[in-house]
């Protein structure tokens, strides 16, 4: 731990990049560092199929008769953005990506406890997104990401059985990871390394891996059904043979609406690493926020059926799921006012990662708070399978989820790669993000609450006005994407060396080589400070003596 | 009175004031929320900006006091929000004694409509001012939606169940309607128009298009001989199966001892699954008519059912309860 920020940095001569070479040593390596990265190669290019989807739709919706397709190849591009983004993009991304790589570090661990197990869900889940592109390509799909019965288990003419069982198998790389993380973070801790010691990231991996293993395979068994539907015509959801299709909708939700919070805890966990960092204090709330992470993967468990208050659910069951609905919100409410008080008094950088995660807080403001329209049974009336919908998910999930993602990534980039990216280009590529995104979706509030439905491959003129500032968004946002995936990979050979603690933070993560060593650690670390400290951490080479002083003058 | 780019749709039914009522308080205080975050993370990030490299931040960990008020206060005011939508969303799903049904069914693409006097519709609807509408929803298919957002409502059109819904239309004119469940190839052509008109001249274009009117009391009298339904269900009480004299809209005591009213969703369950509700007294002989009746003929076996509304039922051997007649 020599290196001060002063020094000049240098490459470690050996780390887990360059410690073994060959093809090989990439697919048959049980290194979770290495093994993220392989998840990062395979969600970025399922994220490039979603977003060229996305695109496409948004051009094709700039005339209210429909720009570039037929009705039958626009309701399937809607249902391959969602299916490619959801499961194959959102839902790996964050735990899959930087869970990956950061979990064992951030806990001084050499790896994960099963790390053949996670070599596993790697290859489980490319043979169910080989599946699901197997089924995009042969006929495409059309039933919507939802796979609502029994259109998808009858009546629909696409590939829809390679698809649910491309997305069955996905679930058991779920839910291993989830088993794996778990146990990772019950009994591989470093010594000092107390449960309300862990990094905030820990906590919020550790609340969605509880839902990867309670909610997965519900979701995995109810598109088994709709295929066996489908296939062997039972009669599960089908009324014409006696089944249910609401019933559908309850065991699709019980594990999709929990899967939203997949996809933002881990990325709250993200939030939460960055604020201290730039802000250089200890994170304000730390129980508050640790708790809530576990309180909304729990609550998030009993709203389900707020999706379904027009499906002539009972009166009672309505009600019943608005309120634990508004609930749920508490914890996120609670988690966003820590954040933003994390920020008083600190010492506060304009870093990249930094800009992204204020971006987040506004983001996710907004799409939380839009969740409070759809949780009220008489708006929800009026609003249900509108624009408002899409606007206010996109919110959560891009505004929210990527917002963490790219900003995780650029955040531990230098930690992953050893090399510091072009902090000018990312600034202004997340500045753009945040423009970008704003126009595409803030429109479609609007457009929703004029009765827009969602889904639409035509639409009333009246609304195009709406969907054409919607689309000139989406252009902005294209490039917000393509900008760091562009300077990044430039980064990973002719960045500057970062060195271990570039910004500097207090995490275990910081405390080893960039890149780290295959073992992480040369010595197995002992924790003996709080999270977040930076008065008593010398090591990190701060100005700490005069810090309170100079911020009560500045007063 | 609507600018170009309007914020809210047109309010054309007795649900649409609440609704955009309710809107505005939900908005407002989020509205207070997110500036207020906003404004805060801004002037701390502007604020407090690192002036020295070294520098580091005031070491706060937390304040019981601030996490309590922000649970509590917006736990109480999510709770009014939640209270105030119940509120609308009871008063959308109870619809009122004195409806005018209508019959709607969504089928992969078209929206069928029949007025209570069997006048047929595609893809239109048309309905009095300041009259309570009820629309009885079936669907052929798959899930469909029907949504009318100058009215504020909408309901799922579920295969294999009857949804209802209901509203009091306040404005003539014509408003879209729009298929709002995804349902497949020409979702998005599943649409139509509400016409909204004066009673008066709602009753003129229902009598004026009466030549192109099946009367579904009629069909469905004659379904009901050509099922066989007659051989059991005899008006006088004495056959195999209840008198269907005076049901409609009665308490029927079933054999496992509690009672059900008999509505549309009712008659069509005891059609399509007569193993499920058996009445008190009778055996479960009754053969399913699944997949032998598309739905408009149920619905006009209903109306013919429902014709019966009038008749005497007899002291025995009918469905009614006896004390229950009066509902």
């Amino acid at each position: 731990m020599s290196a001060t920020p002063a020094a000049v940095n240098q490459m470690p001569r050996e780390h887990y990049l360059n410690a073994t070479y060959g093809i090989r040593s990439w697919l048959l390596t049980t290194d979770h560092k290495r093994i993220a990265l392989l998840y990062l190669a395979s969600v970025t290019f399922f994220f490039f199929i979603g977003g060229a989807f996305a695109t496409m739709i948004r051009i094709h919706l700039l005339s209210p008769k429909g720009l570039l397709v037929t009705p039958e190849t626009y309701n399937k591009l809607f249902t391959m953005h969602g299916v490619a983004m959801i499961f194959f993009f959102l839902i790996p991304s964050i735990p899959a990506v930087l869970g990956n790589f950061l979990l064992p570090i951030m806990i001084g661990a050499k790896d994960l406890a099963f790390p053949k197990i996670n070599l596993l869900s790697w290859y489980i889940y490319l043979i169910g997104g080989g599946f699901v592109l197997y089924s995009f390509s042969t006929g495409g799909l059309d039933t919507g990401w939802t796979f609502y019965t029994p259109l998808s288990s009858v009546y629909s003419n696409s590939a829809v059985t390679p698809a649910v069982i491309g997305v069955f198998i996905n679930g058991f790389s779920s839910i291993l990871t989830g088993l794996n993380f778990i146990v990772t973070v019950h009994t591989m801790r470093a010594p000092g390394m107390t449960w309300f010691r862990l990094p905030l990231f820990v906590w919020a991996q550790y609340a969605t891996s509880i839902i990867f293993i309670l909610g997965t395979p519900v979701i995995a068994i109810t598109l088994l059904l709709a295929g066996m539907e489908r296939m062997f015509h039972l009669g599960f959801f089908n009324p014409q043979l006696g089944g249910d299709p609401i019933l559908f909708q309850h065991l699709f939700w019980f594990y999709s609406h929990p899967a939203v919070y997949i996809m933002i805890l881990p990325a709250m966990g993200v939030i939460s690493e960055i604020i201290p960092t730039f802000a250089r204090k200890p994170i304000f709330g730390y129980s508050f926020i640790a708790g809530s992470s576990i309180a909304i993967a729990v609550i998030g468990f009993f709203v389900w059926a707020h999706h379904m208050f027009v499906t002539g659910e009972s009166t009672y069951a309505a009600l019943t799921f608005s309120l634990l609905s508004y609930l749920v919100a508490i914890p996120s409410a609670v988690k966003v006012f820590n954040w933003t008080s994390t920020l008083y008094k600190g010492s506060i950088s304009y870093d990249t990662p930094m800009l992204y995660a204020l971006g987040f807080i506004g983001l996710f403001l907004i799409g939380g708070l839009t969740g409070l329209f759809l949780a009220c049974l008489g708006l929800d009336i009026h609003l249900h399978d509108t624009y408002f919908v899409i606007a206010h998910f996109h919110y959560i999930m891009v505004g929210g989820a990527v917002m963490g993602y790219v900003g995780g990534l650029h955040y531990w980039w230098p930690k992953i790669t050893g090399k510091l990216y072009p902090e000018f280009l990312a600034r202004v590529a997340a500045v753009t993000l945040f423009l970008g995104f704003n126009l595409t979706f803030f429109p479609q509030f609007i457009l929703g609450y004029l009765g827009m439905p969602r889904r639409y491959a035509s639409y009333p003129p009246e609304f195009q006005v709406l969907n054409v500032m919607s689309t000139a968004g989406a252009s902005i946002l294209a490039l917000g994407y393509l900008l760091p995936m562009i300077y990044l990979t430039w980064s990973m050979r002719y960045g500057e060396v970062a060195g271990p603690n570039p910004w500097p933070a207090t995490g275990l993560e910081w405390k080893t080589p960039s890149p780290p060593p295959t073992e992480n650690f040369d010595v197995t670390p002992e924790v003996t400070w709080e999270p977040y400290d930076y008065d008593n951490r010398p090591d990190l080479g701060l100005d700490v003596k005069g810090a309170p002083s100079l911020a009560h003058g500045d007063d | 009175m609507q600018s170009d780019l309007p914020l809210y749709p047109e309010q054309a039914s007795n649900f649409a004031a609440n609704v955009d009522a309710l809107m505005v308080y939900i908005t407002a205080i989020c509205a207070f929320f997110a500036v207020a975050i906003t404004a805060a993370v801004v002037y701390f990030f502007f604020k407090y900006r690192r002036k020295d490299p070294a520098e580091v931040g005031v070491p706060i960990h937390g304040d019981m006091r601030l996490e309590t008020a922000w649970i509590v206060v917006p736990l109480f005011l999510a709770l009014t929000m939640f209270g105030w939508g119940a509120v609308v969303y009871v008063d959308y799903r109870r619809a009122p004694m004195d409806t005018l049904d209508i019959y709607v069914i969504g089928k992969q693409w078209m929206w069928k409509v029949q007025q209570p006097t069997g006048l047929r519709e595609i893809n239109e609807l048309h309905v009095p001012v300041g009259r309570n509408v009820k629309l009885i929803l079936a669907s052929e298919d798959v899930i469909h939606d029907f949504s009318v957002p100058a009215f504020r409502v909408k309901m799922d059109v579920v295969p294999g169940h009857y949804n209802t819904m209901w509203f009091r239309p306040t404005k003539a004119g014509r408003y879209h309607f729009f298929c709002q469940q995804y349902c497949g190839t020409n979702h998005a052509l599943m649409g139509g128009w509400v016409t909204v008109m004066e009673p008066m001249e709602y009753s003129a274009w229902l009598s004026g298009s009466s030549d192109a009117t099946t009367n579904p009391v009629v069909a469905g009298e004659k379904l009901f001989v050509e099922k066989a339904c007659t051989t059991c269900h005899l008006s006088n009480g004495t056959g195999r199966a209840p008198s269907l004299n005076g049901v409609f809209g009665a308490k029927v005591p079933l054999a496992d001892g509690s009672t059900v009213t008999a509505d549309d969703a009712y008659i069509r369950e005891s059609i399509l699954n007569p193993q499920a509700k058996i009445v008190a007294g009778y055996q479960p002989l009754m053969p399913s008519f699944q997949g032998q009746l598309t739905e408009e003929q149920i619905m006009d076996l209903t109306s013919y059912i429902k014709s019966l509304q009038s008749q005497p039922a007899p002291t025995k051997g009918s469905g009614v309860a006896p004390d229950a007649g009066k509902k």
